[in-house]
């Protein structure tokens, strides 16, 4: 977002996750928007073998999240959701990483039972379309 | 604990950083760093192998080019261009980066990315998984028919692939479609719940180029170009990337 469009996609993208979780729930992270660091999941570290350096990499992302004292991490890409993911896993964080796609269905109330892969157990069993259809 | 003396390099015609210069606008203004260290502060590739990218910048200007060409940092650099935005005078130190990358005989270059590349040369995928055309389709087609069973009101929804006169050139993450399928549905959902007139293509559908990470511009320009000309080809007026 930051790199490619810059803030005015950054805007658009702020509208769209207060739309769905609520203005008072969204809280930004510290630099944010163009100022913002990368996660380290880019340029291809995250194939390139250097395990230990990608993870030091991340940390500076990482430190930003636990700041914040979210629950929840939305990230806009693959391999930013990758990245993230193993962060919070790695660092102790423990917050879900989810993609914006589920967070949408979610508020709609259209996110079925085997789609909540990365939702957090406090969401997995909120508001489920067609909960009969789960996958035993 | 002692430093070794940096060495710097002889003053030679064209170094590295002369080529590199010869092929960016302006020159990507390589010539006119202040060494304030506005980008190095706030990198998060600063420290990993001794480097950060004002050091990088200054070995170049040095003709250090020995150095440059070696360090695995240039794979540790994520070309996220933060730098750039901070800097004063708009140094363009990924595109240095990425030329450095250039210049790794390609059998030694990091082993994931390089089979990421040549995976994605396979077929006409262009997936880093290696996945055939046959088999994404059956995939979404397999999954999409699951879906519009399971979830009555969505029986009408689409997951075209090669459609026609589409709006939309989606493409898709190798990730969903093999390993984890059912993550490809929410975003189905959402375009059919606006009413989008979308396309994925059987060829070039795949979302991921590693193939620029390795720094192989033929290759990446090679991928890039098929899931463009599938779009030209289908009529799509909008490429949507997903990456
Ligand atoms: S921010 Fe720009 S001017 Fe300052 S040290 Fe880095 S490259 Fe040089
Ligand atoms: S592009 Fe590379 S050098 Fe510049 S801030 Fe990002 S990781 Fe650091």
């Amino acid at each position: 977002m930051r790199k490619s469009f810059g803030d005015p996609i950054a805007e658009d993208l702020r509208f769209v996750v207060k739309s769905i979780v609520g203005e008072e729930n969204f809280i930004d992270m510290t630099p944010n928007r163009s100022n913002n660091y990368c996660c380290g999941g880019g340029g291809g570290f995250l194939q390139s073998g250097y395990k230990d350096e990608r993870l030091e990499y991340g940390r500076l992302k990482d430190e930003q999240i636990q700041a914040t004292g979210a629950d929840y991490c939305i990230a806009g890409c693959h391999n930013c959701h990758a990245q993230i993911h193993e962060l919070s896993e790695h660092y102790g964080g423990h917050y879900p990483v989810v993609h914006l796609w589920s967070m949408i269905c979610l508020s709609l109330g259209i996110l079925g039972p085997n789609e909540r892969e990365y939702l957090g157990d406090d969401l997995k069993e909120v508001n489920v379309f067609h909960p009969e259809t789960a996958l035993m | 604990m002692t430093e070794k003396t940096i060495k710097l390099g002889k003053k030679k015609k064209n170094t590295f950083m002369d080529k590199v210069k010869e092929i960016l606008p302006e020159g990507g203004n390589l010539n006119l760093c202040l060494t304030c260290g506005a980008c190095s502060s706030g990198c998060p590739a600063t420290g990993l192998e001794n480097m950060d990218p004002r050091k990088f910048l200054r070995m170049a200007a040095l003709g250090m080019d020995d150095e440059l060409t070696s360090t695995p940092w240039v794979w540790m650099c994520t070309m996220c261009q933060r730098c750039i935005y901070v800097c004063p005078m708009k140094i363009d130190i990924p595109q240095l980066v990425y030329n450095a990358r250039d210049t790794w005989p390609r059998e030694t270059r990091p082993k994931g990315i390089l089979g990421s590349c040549d995976m994605a040369l396979k077929n006409e995928s262009g997936s880093a998984m290696g996945t055939s055309p046959d088999d994404f389709t059956f995939v979404v087609e397999d999954v999409l028919e699951e879906y519009q069973e399971a979830q009555p009101e969505f029986k009408d929804m689409q997951a075209p692939i090669d459609k026609q006169g589409a709006e939309f050139f989606l493409n898709q993450n190798s990730r969903e479609p093999v390993t984890e399928p059912d993550e490809m549905v929410p975003l189905w959902k959402i375009l059919h719940l606006v009413g989008a007139n979308w396309t994925y293509g059987s060829k070039g559908w795949g979302g991921e180029n590693y193939c620029m990470f390795l720094a192989e511009d033929a290759s990446w320009k090679h991928l890039v170009q098929q899931s463009t000309d599938q779009a030209h080809e289908l009529g799509c007026k909008t490429f949507l990337n997903t990456e």
